[in-house]
């Protein structure tokens, strides 16, 4: 028993249907928790007033960006490396998602942008980079799309994930050194001193569970979107054959 | 190898077009931002470090797909891919005979092109530096961007969408090293941050680029 079985897609099937109402459940209440909690039982902060509470939805997302970028890079390196099929097919179904959470944040973070620094777009290193992440996920997305045979599309993305993490990496740190911005320094790093406070700080955890769940939930339902699309095409190749 | 790359050079030379045809460009983009943005020498000169780069980079971009298509439409690509040269060192001729076509007319041409733009005169040495410094990491990071889309029906704009996020870092410190020359300040953080940047690419991107033609050629 080890965790490679689940890279056998009957196996995979079958877990993740029992798995991913668990998910989808855990989701909607961490969620609906979270943001109501966020919402409407959080008191206006002194100097940013009502419009602090973007960040249940700007920062949430923002960490999901990032963070399914090195998903990617993970699964295309186990492709890349053990030729599991559902892996590949899970960098796959995880990029649009990655590329809709790099969306939101770019917009909550105008929409707080504009009464906060009086614009909606700055040049800040933080606001450049994740332009910069989302050409990066549309490049990827329209790989998979132009390339037609799905494996050497699985591998062609898989070089562009790896080399593309480096870069994303490089991009952040040169426009870092390009241009000092408006946006705060890490506020959620585990030191007390910037740390916010608390009343603020549970409900923000409440809502980044929850878009890990959503996450989890999405890219379980569209990796086996995936592997129902794959099964389909090799039924109807054969079909084309016989 | 050097053979494959006279190989590559005459035939950028003789095939027409690849040859002039950035630098063309290139004089296009720089005849053009004055009319957009004005006449005034003083705007000008502001913005001259980061239009010449830019225009720069576009004009890589422009050739960029014509690296790998003609040999693979007419096979001599699988027979590099067979050859006793091993494929990592045929990407890196490759990106080196695009870089003597079209990055090297650049860096001889950006001075003149400095003057159309008002460069300021301290800032011209530091524009060739520059170009001579981040234009390798162009032509290499682009060579990855045609292995990848090589057999691809229309790669050339997917080309433009994959390579133009990775020149990011490539353009911001050489336009930054020119800016800062021109203003006379501290030069030495953004020059040593390009050369670093075209060091790493050239030792390591090609690897990336032999694998994207071997799953391409399978």
């Amino acid at each position: 028993m080890s965790i490679w079985e689940y890279a056998n897609p009957v196996k995979f099937m079958k877990t993740t249907d029992k798995v991913l109402p668990w998910t989808v459940g855990i989701a909607a209440i961490t969620l609906i928790v979270g943001l109501v909690w966020g919402y409407f039982f959080v008191p206006a902060a002194e100097n940013f007033g009502g419009s602090v509470k973007v960040i249940y939805v700007h920062v949430p997302a923002a960490m999901m960006a990032i963070n399914i970028w090195v998903m990617m890079v993970v699964t295309s390196l186990i492709w890349l490396i053990r030729r599991h099929h559902v892996s590949a097919l899970a960098a796959k179904a995880a990029a649009p998602i990655g590329a809709v959470m790099t969306l939101i944040a770019l917009i909550t973070g105008a929409v707080w942008g504009q009464p906060m620094w009086g614009t909606w777009w700055e040049w800040d290193p933080r606001l450049t980079s994740f332009l910069i992440l989302f050409l990066f996920y549309l490049g990827y997305i329209a790989l998979w799309a132009a390339v037609e045979n799905p494996d050497t599309a699985a591998d062609l993305t898989g070089v562009l994930s790896l080399v593309g993490g480096v870069f994303a990496v490089l991009s952040r740190y040169a426009a870092n050194f390009w241009n000092q911005g408006l946006h705060q320094g890490a506020t959620l790093s585990m030191d007390s001193e910037q740390h916010i406070a608390d009343v603020y700080w549970f409900p923000l955890l409440l809502c980044m569970a929850g878009f890990i769940f959503f996450f989890l939930a999405l890219v379980l339902i569209r990796t086996r979107t995936e592997v129902r699309a794959r099964r389909l095409g090799a039924i109807q190749q054969r079909e084309r054959m016989a | 190898m050097i053979a494959l790359l006279m190989r590559d050079l005459r035939l950028a030379v003789r095939a027409g077009g690849g040859f002039g045809l950035g630098l063309a460009f290139f004089l296009i983009v720089v005849t053009l931002v004055p009319f957009g943005v004005g006449p005034e020498g003083k705007i000008l000169a502001r913005i001259a470090p980061g239009i010449l780069w830019v225009g720069a980079l576009l004009a890589c971009l422009l050739s960029l797909d014509r690296i790998f298509a003609l040999d693979y439409e007419d096979g001599s690509l699988d027979l590099l891919v067979t050859a006793p040269v091993p494929l990592e060192g045929v990407v890196s001729i490759k990106a080196l005979a695009h870089w003597i076509t079209t990055g090297l007319p650049l860096v001889v041409a950006a001075p003149i092109f400095g003057i159309l733009l008002h460069l300021p005169q301290g800032a011209h040495v530091w524009m060739v530096v520059s170009l001579l410094l981040g234009t390798p990491a162009l032509s290499v990071l682009g060579t990855f961007g045609a292995a990848l889309t090589v057999g691809l029906k229309r790669g050339g704009l997917l080309l433009s969408l994959l390579v133009l996020p990775f020149y990011v870092p490539t353009l911001i410190f050489g336009a930054e090293l020119v800016r800062r020359g021109a203003e006379g300040m501290n030069t030495e953080t953004p020059l040593l941050m390009l050369a670093g940047i075209t060091a790493a690419t050239i030792a390591l991107v090609p690897f990336a680029s032999a694998a994207a033609i071997r799953v391409n050629l399978r």
